[in-house]
């Protein structure tokens, strides 16, 4: 495998002053559609930049923006161990946008390593192959018999060192070598260890820019008041009470709503409670969570495009003798990350200078030349750290609203904060979704058929003209089991609330809804849980070694007293996880005391960030699964805060225990890995301990009390 | 009408709507970012800081509230980044995102002046107020007992 992506397609070097500056251009969507698993863009992305200055600095551009899911670290761990250079002396900065030199720059699908893990250790070897070579040819010396050390070119021969700050110039003007040898596992120094972050610091003492930090002398401020109706649209607005407000110095109309421009944020929220706009909701109005729920059942009767087909489903349907039907439904969620949506914006005549914390850099730039009518390159997107993402900064929404304001009041910069409130209203969501779901056992009462009927809206506007969109079934006919009949259709039912990924996009439903079916089955049939899984995946070596380590670790079948165990498992995003929840229900009360984790994403560059990405995902499940729920009147969206919707506490963070089986196989991704096993291995153990199946979620103590 | 206060250990004077939250005038007035906007109605403690040394949420606190008081943000905490809080969060590499930290640190600093090694049930009473979206739970609890065990020479 190595060997096919190592090929880089095409490179160059940059001389910028002093140093080496190394530029790469690096095949991402090959690489990603080698891996079978491409959800790639751009033909050909570079993605990273080393440069050495000759005060031996190291500094590594950072192309994967950080929301927490470490890339500032781990990409630095790749570049640092082939480049060989001192881990001590590496400071990073985030890349500008630029899609000549780095093609569609985004964070997503859980892709930063997976897309960088080959390409950027070229990067950094072929670094370190210039500048061994710039000093053979100081010492006239053979570079076979080179070696470097943390910085040092080092000739064993002679004792003589060159520091790559010193040579740093003169490599630069070399040719760029190609394929150059990547190192053997065995010696790394970086990759693979669990280094502390670099942003820890700047976390914990306040000077972490993130997008809401832009902060400019003379800046204004603006909040914008939406139809809170999705779709709907500002029929008439009247500003004069708003423009009274102290503080407010301006009332504009812009696409999405009504703008309240102010001396700071709070005044312009005081001018947006005096403004009165009159809407036009538009056609969404008429649709409630129930009309929704309606909706979905009413659709999943009709005939679906076919997403997977194993064998005559229906057939062995009707020749069953030991049948079940279920119904799944999962509601619509908000991302909300701890940062609210907001965007600083500078307009000038010939240029437009944005502030965004965003998981999408090339969108940003695009919507604002759109907007602004400027070029693309006489846009600057500044990328800040994100106060979480989980893909709801893959949107441009906020960026738009910002840079439709800045154009305005040009020449002054301008920060559009979302309150909470705005930010839960107008998010947009994780699809609800409803799945009727029909199986079968066989006479040893063993699964024989899965037949899933799926009604949901599209995640990404995927899903047109009659095919299937990937991402509103993934999860139910990506199942890995050895089931003899398999019938997975999808039609999409869209109420027009607006929808996007959402950490693990469709597993996020969908493995609830298998895997708690997959249970049922196993009921149905008198077998254990693990026991059926572990049968069915006997040709997936990789879910049955990662549940074989949950089970082994959560001690199947001996939790302690009073205590139940679930088991579910998933493969997404390039890697493999099993989850073992534990819990018991006391007195109505459902208590999750731990969870086991196993996971394999492949190779492991840090492994405490996989470990604290395992929790993260956990974390986001266990909210999604005991409390989440975002519903519908009348075309708004209700809840509006976090009383209302709240987020997992720390009194109520259970127990992980995360083990990771590396294996040599293509790096997979792990932001997203931990979160679809949450709500099924949880409601599987609540069936272990009350013979109620949970079928709904937000897990509703009526279903077992 | 100005208000005085102190702010990180300087007089500090703003001019500025009494009604204003203090969290408002930390970040828009006096550019001291360090202070997160999470939720402005208390529920999620991003916005904490310190009024004469106890933890409160800056969000819906008005500013005229504070006048004459010492506030202290996550800017003030130490010169140096090396409050015992500060160090073992960096001991512990608690921040993933990073957004929610400044509130969890400025909580945590404020639960040990009064209460020099919680357990964990005292930890669980003086955090809860503080949500974590990307789930840090586990370290920051880790974090506050190494914390108290800096603090008490015991680390």
């Amino acid at each position: 495998m190595s060997s096919t992506i190592t090929s880089v397609t095409r490179r160059d070097a940059l001389r910028t002053g002093a140093g080496l500056f190394l530029g790469f251009f690096l095949p991402e969507r090959a690489f990603l559609e080698a891996q079978g698993r491409g959800r790639g863009q751009g033909a050909v992305n570079p993605n990273a930049y080393i440069h050495i200055g000759a005060d031996e600095s190291v500094r590594f551009i950072i192309v994967k923006a950080e929301m927490g899911q470490g890339t500032v670290t781990s990409l630095s761990q790749l570049l640092a161990d082939e480049l060989d250079c001192d881990w001590k002396r590496v400071t990073t900065e985030f890349a500008p946008v630029n899609p000549a030199l780095y093609g569609n720059q985004g964070v997503y699908g859980s892709q930063s390593i997976r897309a960088t893990y080959f390409p950027l250790r070229q990067a950094g070897a072929t670094a370190r192959a210039m500048l061994v070579e710039a000093a053979a040819q100081k010492w006239s010396a053979d570079k076979s018999q080179l070696r470097t050390e943390a910085g040092f070119v080092v000739n064993p021969g002679t004792g003589a060192k060159l520091s790559y700050g010193s040579i740093a110039e003169e490599a630069a003007k070399l040719p760029v070598p190609q394929g150059v040898a990547l190192k053997d596992p065995k010696q790394f120094r970086y990759i693979g260890k669990s280094i502390k972050r670099l942003d820890t610091k700047a976390k914990v003492n306040g000077t972490a820019k993130f997008g809401l930090d832009a902060h400019f002398p003379g800046m204004l401020f603006a909040v914008v008041e939406r139809c809170p109706v999705f779709g709907g649209k500002v029929a008439s607005f009247d500003g004069s009470k708003a423009k009274a407000v102290p503080g407010v110095k301006d009332v504009v109309q812009i696409p999405s709503g009504v703008a309240v421009i102010a001396e700071n944020t709070w005044a312009a929220m005081q001018g947006r409670k005096a403004l009165t706009v009159r809407f036009d909701e538009g056609p969404t109005a008429a649709y409630s969570t129930p009309d929704i729920t309606k909706m979905f059942i009413e659709y999943a009767q009709k005939p679906g495009a076919v997403a997977k087909t194993t064998g005559d489903a229906a057939a062995a349907m009707a020749s069953a003798a030991k049948k079940i039907e279920a119904e799944y439904h999962a509601p619509f969620q908000s991302h909300a990350p701890m940062e609210p949506m907001n965007c600083t914006a500078l307009v000038t005549a010939d240029a437009c200078e944005v502030w965004a914390s965003t998981q999408s850099q090339t969108g940003s730039r695009q919507v604002a030349a759109q907007i602004t009518g400027l070029k693309p390159e006489a846009v600057k997107v500044n990328t800040a750290f994100m106060g979480g993402g989980f893909g709801r900064r893959g949107g441009t929404d906020y960026v738009s609203e910002a840079v439709e304001i800045a154009k305005l009041v040009p020449g002054k910069h301008v920060k559009l904060t979302w309150t909470r409130e705005d930010d839960m209203r107008h998010d947009l969501y994780r699809p609800a979704s409803y799945v009727k779901f029909a199986g079968a056992v066989d006479a040893e009462g063993w699964p024989s058929v899965y037949i899933a009927k799926v009604a949901c809206p599209s995640f990404f506007g995927g899903g047109r003209g009659g095919a299937v969109d990937g991402t509103a079934v993934e999860g139910i006919h990506t199942l890995e089991y050895a089931i003899p009949h398999m019938q997975v259709d999808w039609r999409k039912a869209d109420p027009g609330i607006p929808t996007t990924f959402w950490r693990a996009v469709g597993y996020t439903q969908n493995t609830f809804f298998a895997e708690g079916f997959i249970d049922e089955l196993a009921a149905l049939g008198g077998k254990d849980p693990l026991a059926v899984r572990q049968r069915m995946l006997a040709g997936s070596p990789r879910l049955l070694a990662v549940l074989n380590k949950a089970a082994e670790g959560a001690k199947w079948g001996k939790a302690p007293g009073g205590h139940h165990q679930g088991v579910a498992v998933v493969n997404n995003i390039g890697s493999y996880t099993a989850m073992v929840a534990e819990v018991s229900v006391v007195n109505k009360k459902l208590k999750v005391h731990r969870i086991v984790c196993a996971v394999d994403c492949g190779p492991v560059v840090n492994p405490a960030i996989v470990k604290a990405q395992i929790e993260s995902g956990i974390a986001y499940g266990l909210t999604a699964a005991l409390k989440g729920e975002i519903t519908i009147d009348r075309g708004r969206v209700k809840q509006g805060n976090f009383h209302e919707y709240d987020m997992l506490r720390i009194d109520e963070m259970p127990k992980i225990d995360v083990h990771i089986v590396e294996t040599n196989n293509n790096p997979g991704g792990i932001g997203e890995a931990s979160v679809p096993t949450v709500a099924p291995a949880i409601a599987n153990a609540i069936f272990a301990a009350t013979k109620k199946r949970v079928r709904s979620l937000p897990i509703r103590p009526e279903v077992f009390a | 009408m100005a208000i005085d206060f102190t702010l990180n250990g300087s007089k500090t004077s703003v001019d500025v709507n009494p009604q204003t939250p203090l969290l408002w005038v930390l970040r828009d007035v006096l550019g001291l970012t360090g202070t997160k906007f999470g939720c402005g109605m208390a529920l999620c403690g991003a916005c904490t800081v310190h009024l004469n040394g106890g933890a409160i949420r800056s969000c819906i606190t008005p500013v005229s509230n504070v006048a004459g008081k010492a506030i202290t943000t996550i800017e003030g905490l130490s010169a140096d980044t090396t409050h015992p809080v500060q160090q073992a969060w960096i001991e512990e590499d608690v921040p993933q995102c990073g957004y929610c930290q400044s509130g969890q640190i400025m909580a945590v600093a404020s639960l040990l002046a009064k209460t020099s090694n919680p357990t964990d049930a005292d930890i669980d009473e003086a955090m809860r107020g503080n949500i974590c979206r990307c789930g840090t739970y586990t370290q920051i609890r880790s974090a506050i007992h190494r914390a108290a065990a800096i603090k008490g020479g015991r680390a």
